[in-house]
């Protein structure tokens, strides 16, 4: 008897669940720059213990998810790495909405070898004692743009051009340093905030790194925008408990970020 | 077409060292691919599987291998360092050594097949003759194998032309040393500038075409001593 009543409990809940998941729950992928990939693990995570939808995250580098979108990349949500790509598949209307910031980056100097260790790393940019220098590729990445600006602001373009490396994306600038090919590197804040030594750049040495995210416009969607999922995520991102993951893992964050969305349907 | 000068840069320096591989790959790959088809030894399994290794590792294996060996606690770079030439990652020597170990089954083993194909009865005749075998590996192996060299020597040469993963890995992206053609390509793709992404990688199709081309006239021409297994 009381075998048949949890058994009838369980398929209860069974059905309960397939309800949900049918009804309510629904599944989206979204595509997001390397950068922000641990802390978009931790968001995803966090929202998913309390909604129904499911969150898939592709990772990559901002320039290649422009390109996939364009040629129809089934993404709802995309988060860049930088402002001009979310803004131009605004400007050719693929998205809902306007682009919004989601966070603001931070460039930091880093060394892992150790002889550098407890050493100023500003002072060793500055002496040019260092073999290798390594920065993300301005024509690619964001942090790449801002590493050059703080080196002009700093007189140190000329003087430390031989030493540059470039990094196809910031992630792989993180990884000629860890590998200690490069004895220092600007890499982003936030790969390196649970590191010992380095030295965080002041902002006023170059413009904040803004990552926009945009939400995508999809051929199948007739009537304006029927992705619960993606709309509640964008919620949940401006939660003050998103923002503190964020803040978390090195980014600043806007407490003011908002999206407009627009409802109707201009383009078809 | 239009070609920036970065572009052009990029097409010399990626002819400059599928140049240089490809000579160094021939004076490396010929007495390993001589050894490899006359050796009984208990270690030609294991030579030709290290050979054969980088047609099955992905190149981000190999480039993050290469990395770390070649980086200052590397047991590569250990030994560069202590010859005075410093670590290899991000130079034009470091991309030719990745590329010879990365191209090496492209050419070891066409010369291989065409050695093998030989046989023994002609180096015999030769011996009975009084020739050393110096004489007879310049005189016999090397005119006899010369389709197996043409092969060896377009396909090192093209598959280090097509090189990207592992170069990516440890290039650094410098401009007229490490920045070749297929990071060229790859950087305009991510930086949205297709049109120069399509000048130079309709180039490639044509010079991959115009190669593969050349290589099967070759082949045609001269039997089939040489062709790849």
């Amino acid at each position: 008897m009381h075998l048949v009543r949890s058994f009838s409990f369980h398929l209860y809940s069974i059905t309960l669940l397939l309800w949900c998941t049918s009804s309510q729950g629904e599944s989206i992928h979204i595509a997001v720059a390397s950068n922000f990939t641990h802390t978009m693990k931790a968001l995803i995570s966090e929202f998913e213990q309390n909604s129904p939808h499911k969150i898939k995250a592709s990772y990559g580098s901002s320039g290649k998810i422009y390109a996939q979108i364009k040629h129809g990349a089934p993404f709802k949500l995309f988060f860049s790495a930088d402002q001009s790509k979310p803004l131009a598949l605004y400007n050719e209307g693929l998205t809902h909405s306007k682009p919004f910031t989601y966070a603001l980056g931070g460039l930091a100097l880093w060394s892992n070898n150790k002889h550098f260790n407890g050493e100023n790393l500003e002072s060793v940019l500055l002496s040019g004692e260092f073999n290798k220098l390594a920065i993300a590729n301005p024509k690619l990445a964001p942090y790449g743009i801002a590493a050059i600006e703080v080196l002009k602001n700093m007189n140190l373009v000329e003087a430390t051009r031989k030493k540059w490396v470039r990094g196809e994306n910031i992630a792989q600038t993180y990884q000629f340093v860890r590998t200690e090919n490069a004895d220092i590197g600007f890499v982003a804040f936030s790969q390196i905030v649970r590191q010992p030594f380095y030295w965080k750049v002041p902002s006023n040495l170059y413009q904040p790194i803004r990552q926009d995210a945009v939400l995508l416009k999809h051929k199948s969607e007739k009537n304006g925008i029927n992705n619960k999922a993606a709309l509640d995520f964008i919620q949940f991102l401006n939660s003050l408990k998103s923002q503190a993951i964020i803040q978390s893992y090195g980014y600043r964050t806007e407490n003011n970020a908002y999206i407009e969305l627009e409802m109707s349907n201009k383009n078809t | 077409m239009m070609l920036s000068d970065a572009d052009i840069g990029a097409l010399w320096l990626t002819l400059r060292l599928a140049t240089t591989v490809t000579i160094l790959l021939l004076i490396i790959g010929t007495p390993i691919a001589w050894w490899l088809s006359k050796t009984s030894s208990p270690f030609k399994g294991p030579v030709a599987a290290i050979v054969a290794l980088p047609l099955v590792l992905p190149p981000t294996v190999l480039g993050f291998y290469l990395l770390i060996a070649m980086g200052p606690n590397g047991f590569i770079g250990e030994l560069t360092q202590s010859l005075g030439l410093g670590t290899l990652p991000f130079t034009f020597w470091g991309l030719v050594f990745a590329s010879v170990i990365y191209s090496m089954p492209f050419v070891v083993q066409p010369l291989h097949n065409a050695m093998e194909a030989i046989g023994e009865r002609p180096l015999e005749v030769a011996a009975t003759l009084r020739a050393t075998p110096f004489d007879r590996f310049f005189t016999i192996v090397l005119p006899l194998a010369k389709p197996g060299f043409i092969t060896a020597s377009i396909l090192g040469f093209a598959h280090t032309v097509g090189e990207f993963g592992v170069i990516l890995m440890i290039g650094g992206n410098i401009p007229d040393e490490t920045r070749v053609v297929s990071v060229q390509v790859y950087d305009h793709v991510e930086s949205l500038e297709y049109a120069q992404a399509h000048s130079l990688s309709a180039l490639l199709v044509i010079f991959s075409f115009v190669v593969l081309l050349a290589l099967y006239a070759t082949q045609r021409k001269t039997s089939n001593v040489g062709m790849m297994k």
